[in-house]
């Protein structure tokens, strides 16, 4: 029968962006205040921006795996590769078997960089696509969940979530629930998405892509920087040094890809996310923000900051490092969050310059050195969709 | 493990215009006469969302409304929405215009392109700031979408609307991912029994081997586009018949479940 959520222990964790491979090369760069952003093209981009990419994609997949062959499953098996998680993966899948470990993985545009490539390799006379494209192993929302488990042998309740920027952040609330009613007792959750021009150029469309380096929470903030990232984490039953505690989820209901301006969607995920953890608003050390640098989305999550946490408690964006990662951000600023925990580090505003006068939240402008216990980290995506989650790290 | 319950459905596919106009058709009382599932106009979206719906949105909103028709209140509802491929007509015009020198790409294409689309229209129409979520699952997004649903019902203990529907692509991709047509379902679930129940549903294992398949009538049908899987399920709803059903998740494993009428 149900039971109230319980915490699960996170026994590896691992994350590969623009700062590097692996979880090392992430907290190296947030120590040291490197940004991965570089002011590059890609494929034949021709928008003046600072991009996010990830160095070592180059290599062509395993002959085993050749059907998969694209940019998004090269950076999935990239990030599985980093920090022994998939060594992890198998030798809990020596203790439980396959079958109990379930896959929940957050993408956003899958491999469409490969349908990209396919259509400009379409023959002139038929229109037809080239034999080489898989719809199947690379443009389905699928594809990175199922690339996932048949790499790492696991068998359990396997599915994508792809709710845009809350993806890899959703995956946690899903493995909870599974492995609360029992249809697994473990689960790999995390989330993969990469370069694309379709999200180059659609956020370029909205007006969304700064032509700087993104500021969040900056006065003259004019948008996102793009990135692109993998990163794994390994949710098991029980105690552990390091727990998700709790998550909310929640829908704005007010626009397609323009936040509640009010933040009231965010701040009902934020609720239900401290009441599932069980703790009070002042227990909260640090709040990883979506913080993307667009206008819209820092003044709304402002808004939900107030409403629900004290004034002092401190936040920050650390979409300054490696881009808004999309459907991967939610697993990126997991991994961030557990390494503020572990390393009693609280991140400033990287390339925030002044701050937004009309922003309320206690954005920090200088990086911190104290004991974290608690963080919350927040994800929100086009369509409304909400979730926050909640680490902790043993007392 | 404990069951949930069904609560309302909602249909649309080829010669199934509703779940209450299929049910005589599923019950074999009426031939089942296939027609390409017509254009749907949704009642819940304002003027402007509605102008910004795609043909695929509307034929999610189609089988959701048709539960809110049934007298549920859908603003209390968490939702979730179960697609292989999202809306395959926005991602061919995108990947066309990408490969045009100019790239000149429609923002509302766009923002229509995310996997999560309908439900985000749902959302805004039904007034619903409930969680929902977007779930793909290639050929087993019905599978995958129905375990989720029945998971949120039962870990939660609150109803979840799952809405699971993938319309066809227009070629070249239709060559590469082959729906014949549109298909779509809405399934409410409950945590318990109430005067609304069809009937309960139990999940009895994760890793059954073989897969529920059907006679000569419906098996083309139930292969024809991912939410056709639901058909099985659908059978033995419109029939009150209890029994196994095996609908396939992975490429090794399929969820059994046990359905018994209410």
């Amino acid at each position: 029968m149900t039971s109230a959520s319980q915490s699960l222990a996170i026994t590896a964790y691992t994350a590969t962006s623009a700062l590097g491979l692996g979880r090392d090369a992430q907290w190296r760069a947030l120590a040291a205040e490197t940004s991965g952003l570089r002011k590059q093209k890609f494929d034949v981009s021709d928008l003046d921006c600072w991009v996010g990419a990830v160095d070592g994609l180059d290599t062509a997949l395993p002959e085993a795996l050749a059907a998969w062959e694209c940019r998004n499953n090269r950076l999935a098996q990239l990030a599985l590769a980093q920090d022994g998680f998939a060594q992890r993966v198998a030798a809990l899948r020596a203790k439980l078997g396959g079958d109990r470990i379930g896959v929940f993985i957050g993408t956003s545009t899958a491999g469409i960089h490969h349908s990209e490539l396919a259509y400009r390799a379409r023959d002139t006379t038929t229109q037809k696509l080239p034999d080489w494209f898989s719809h199947r192993h690379t443009q389905s929302s699928f594809s990175t969940a199922e690339f996932v488990a048949t790499v790492l042998d696991v068998n359990g309740p396997t599915f994508s979530i792809s709710t845009a920027c809350s993806s890899s952040a959703k995956v946690f609330a899903a493995a909870e629930r599974a492995i609360r009613i029992g249809l697994c007792d473990a689960a790999v959750v995390g989330g993969v998405d990469s370069l694309c021009l379709t999200t180059l150029y659609g956020f370029n469309a909205l007006q969304l892509v700064s032509g700087e380096i993104c500021r969040p929470a900056d006065a003259v903030r004019n948008g996102i920087s793009i990135g692109e990232a993998g990163g794994f984490a390994l949710l098991e039953k029980g105690p552990g040094k390091l727990q998700l505690l709790g998550y909310g989820e929640s829908s704005d209901a007010h626009h397609m890809s323009a936040p509640d301006p009010h933040g009231g969607g965010a701040a009902r995920a934020m609720q239900a996310a401290l009441a599932r953890a069980g703790l009070e608003p002042g227990d909260i050390d640090y709040v990883n923000l979506h913080g993307t640098g667009t206008p819209a989305n820092d003044a709304a999550e402002d808004q939900a900051i107030a409403t629900v946490l004290p004034a002092a408690t401190a936040c920050s964006s650390t979409k300054g490092w490696t881009g808004h990662t999309l459907g991967a951000a939610g697993i990126v600023e997991s991994v961030f969050s557990l390494l503020c925990i572990e390393n009693g580090f609280a991140p400033r505003s990287l390339n925030t310059l002044t701050k937004d006068p009309a922003l309320r939240g206690n954005i920090l402008l200088k990086s911190e050195r104290r004991p974290i216990r608690h963080v919350m980290s927040n994800s929100f995506g086009f369509g409304g969709s909400n979730c926050v989650l909640i680490f902790g790290g043993a007392a | 493990m404990s069951k949930v319950y069904i609560d309302a459905v909602g249909l649309a596919a080829p010669g199934l215009v509703s779940w209450d106009e299929a049910l005589p058709i599923l019950r074999g009382e009426r031939p089942l006469v296939p027609a390409p599932v017509s254009k749907y106009a949704p009642t819940l979206l304002p003027a402007n969302e509605q102008r910004r719906a795609t043909e695929t949105v509307r034929l999610a909103f189609r089988v959701g409304e048709e539960i809110m028709r049934s007298g549920v209140d859908v603003s209390q509802l968490a939702t979730v929405f179960a697609s292989s491929d999202a809306d395959m007509m926005v991602s061919h015009r995108l990947c066309m215009a990408l490969a045009q020198t100019q790239r000149l790409v429609s923002p509302t294409d766009f923002h229509n392109s995310v996997h999560n689309a309908p439900s985000g229209y749902w959302h805004i129409g039904a007034r619903s700031q409930q969680a929902s979520s977007a779930i793909a699952g290639h050929d087993h997004s019905f599978a995958a979408g129905l375990l989720e649903a029945i998971t949120q019902t039962q870990a939660d203990r609150q109803p979840t609307l799952l809405i699971c529907y993938d319309a066809p692509a227009p070629e070249p991709l239709h060559e590469k991912r082959p729906l014949a047509s549109a298909f779509a379902v809405a399934l409410l679930c409950a945590p318990d029994a109430s005067s609304r129940s069809i009937a309960s549903l139990a999940i009895e294992s994760l890793h059954a081997e073989a897969e529920t398949q059907l006679n000569d009538t419906w098996e083309s049908l139930r292969l024809s586009n991912p939410a056709g899987r639901s058909l099985p399920l659908l059978l033995h709803l419109a029939e009150r018949k209890s029994g196994p059903i095996l609908l396939r998740r992975s490429a090794r494993s399929s969820l059994a479940l046990q359905i018994a009428p209410v």
